[in-house]
């Protein structure tokens, strides 16, 4: 298998407002059609067995990301590939490899965890009553009890449905795993076993993994890299060591990832308070 | 090559179980729609039985009410086959895991041909248990009826309406706010032009032109031709091969279209509403 795992080359995603039909209306609301450029022309490898970190504000371009490497956004220039796959034009291969968790729970909220999971082992081409075993075991090991596996998702909490969530992308043993803000919502305890789940991911299976997350402590402790994005461009990328050197300590203490993030994107933030 | 048929074939009953899990768990639901399903196939045939009084002349009361209760129940099998197939799309965004089930690695045929076979199995008990009703209320004798005759149009028109659903599904993906309003309009187009009720020729001529292509018109014929004549399959032929060849028709015409919107939806980012 390919050293890469994931290559970003030069992607670009651009996101137009919807135009108004009639031209009275267009004039009279001032429809000037700006564009929105979500990820703009940004080059990244990820190399295979990596946690891949991605941090960035909200609205920096980190879940177009996502979705462009998950195929459910075709890129407006550039290239996106997955182990030699280009998710444009070979969408199948890509997507056998790929599972995804994004920040909001998706799924038939009235069904239960085992119906749920199953529809998404099946969608995988995984055999039933193996899948029905494996569930178990994966949801026994979140701490969801035997009895809620049976019970509509609707009556657990965000945290116990994001678990759902994550069991459902390790279900199908995917090569890359994409995280979007897998651990948001989740109480601190919750928060470590998802964390310990994608190190032995890592460790164990040789899962590829990228992560989005606000979390400053989750990517250090985790990631092996991180990218930080703003404005839909990679701001800056190393290991997070790296990026801690580049920034210099203040007040008499280290440099925290928190601090590279808040120097590389604050700038941003306090001009758009102004506004 | 075996194995990607067998994943495929398997992805397909993902569809099955999901919808007869989501039926489960909706049972009061599905209670509520059958009740009124039969009230309101009972209202409308007991026009048959008040002609007489509200026309003030002699009239064949048992044909026309036989000839009501044709018209809906097959109506309401279309119908049902219909909505179940445009759900395809609804559903998921009203569920929000319009993305994830986009992601899996399923060719879209798949996809129809499972939310299909559930379609026809779930149309068909539906219908059963409606016909049932209106046979004990009406006192209707269906001993000179061909039912498997009745049955092979109905099937035949059932691949037609697929089509039609098919092409109807694209709306919801297309139009994420109010698609899935919009494809009321097609079944309103068809429930006006298709005999349903009254016979074709009352309609204007424009009209009676749009019925020609309309798969239902040929379904009701023959469906009215099996149960009131007892009509065999040499004359029911007929209206079967025109419903066979718009369906032949345009299942492939709706995937085509079905994937150049979700192309579109891809590049323009209508997956997923915000974030």
């Amino acid at each position: 298998m390919d050293k890469i795992a994931i290559q970003v080359h030069e992607a670009y995603k651009v996101f137009h407002k919807q135009r108004r039909w009639l031209p009275r209306l267009r004039k009279r609301n001032g429809d000037e059609r700006k564009p929105v450029v979500a990820v703009d022309r940004i080059s990244f490898d990820v190399q295979r067995k990596e946690i891949f970190g991605v941090l960035g504000p909200n609205g920096s371009g980190k879940s177009t990301l996502v979705r462009l490497i998950a195929t459910l956004l075709l890129p407006d220039g550039g290239s996106v590939t997955l182990f030699g796959h280009d998710v444009e034009r070979e969408p199948m291969a890509v997507q056998r490899l790929i599972n995804r968790v994004s920040v909001e729970a998706s799924f038939f909220k009235k069904l239960s965890p085992m119906e749920n999971l199953l529809y998404g082992a099946r969608l995988y081409g995984l055999d039933a009553s193996s899948a029905r075993r494996e569930i178990v075991a994966i949801l026994s090991r979140f701490d969801i009890k035997k009895r809620d596996i049976y019970q509509p998702l609707e009556e657990m909490s965000r945290g116990m449905q994001q678990k759902v969530a994550i069991a459902r992308a390790l279900l199908t043993r995917p090569a890359v795993l994409l995280l979007d803000e897998p651990t948001t919502g989740l109480d601190p305890r919750s928060k470590r076993e998802v964390q310990a789940v994608v190190k032995e991911l890592r460790d164990q299976q040789g899962t590829t993994i990228l992560l989005t997350t606000h979390d400053m402590v989750e990517a250090e402790a985790l990631c092996d890299r991180v990218a930080i994005m703003d404005a839909g461009k990679v701001v800056a990328l190393d290991t997070p060591a790296g990026l801690r050197a580049m920034v210099p300590p203040a007040n008499g203490r280290p440099t925290t990832l928190e601090d590279v993030f808040l120097a590389l994107t604050g700038k941003k933030l306090v001009e758009n308070g102004k506004e | 090559m075996i194995s990607i048929a067998s994943q495929q074939i398997r992805a397909s009953y993902a569809f099955v179980e999901r919808n007869a899990y989501l039926v489960k768990r909706y049972w009061s639901w599905e209670i509520v729609w059958l009740a009124y399903s039969i009230a309101n196939s009972l209202s409308v045939s007991y026009i048959g039985l008040g002609m007489e009084q509200i026309g003030g002349q002699e009239v064949d009361g048992r044909f026309l009410v036989l000839y009501l209760v044709v018209g809906t129940l097959v109506w309401r099998y279309l119908s049902l086959i219909f909505y179940w197939i445009t759900d395809v799309i609804s559903l998921e965004r009203w569920e929000g895991t319009i993305e994830y089930t986009l992601m899996a690695p399923i060719r879209r045929l798949t996809h129809m041909m499972g939310q299909t076979i559930f379609a026809v199995i779930y149309s068909m008990i539906f219908t059963g248990v409606i016909l049932g009703v209106t046979v004990v209320l009406f006192n209707i004798d269906l001993s000179n009826a061909n039912l498997l005759g009745a049955t092979v149009v109905l099937l035949s028109g059932s691949l037609s309406f697929v089509g039609i659903g098919i092409v109807g599904s694209i709306l919801p993906l297309l139009f994420p706010e109010r698609g899935s309003q919009m494809t009321h309009v097609i079944i309103a187009s068809l429930l006006l032009v298709s005999g349903v009720y009254y016979p074709v020729e009352v309609l204007p001529m424009f009209l009676q032109h749009m019925a020609v292509v309309s798969p239902a018109t040929y379904v009701l014929r023959g469906v009215r031709a099996a149960l009131l004549d007892g009509a065999g399959m040499a004359s029911l032929w007929p209206e079967i091969w025109p419903a066979l060849i718009i369906g032949v028709a345009t299942i492939p015409v709706g995937l085509w279209c079905f994937k150049q919107a979700e192309r579109y939806a891809k590049r323009t980012g209508k997956l997923h509403r915000s974030g």
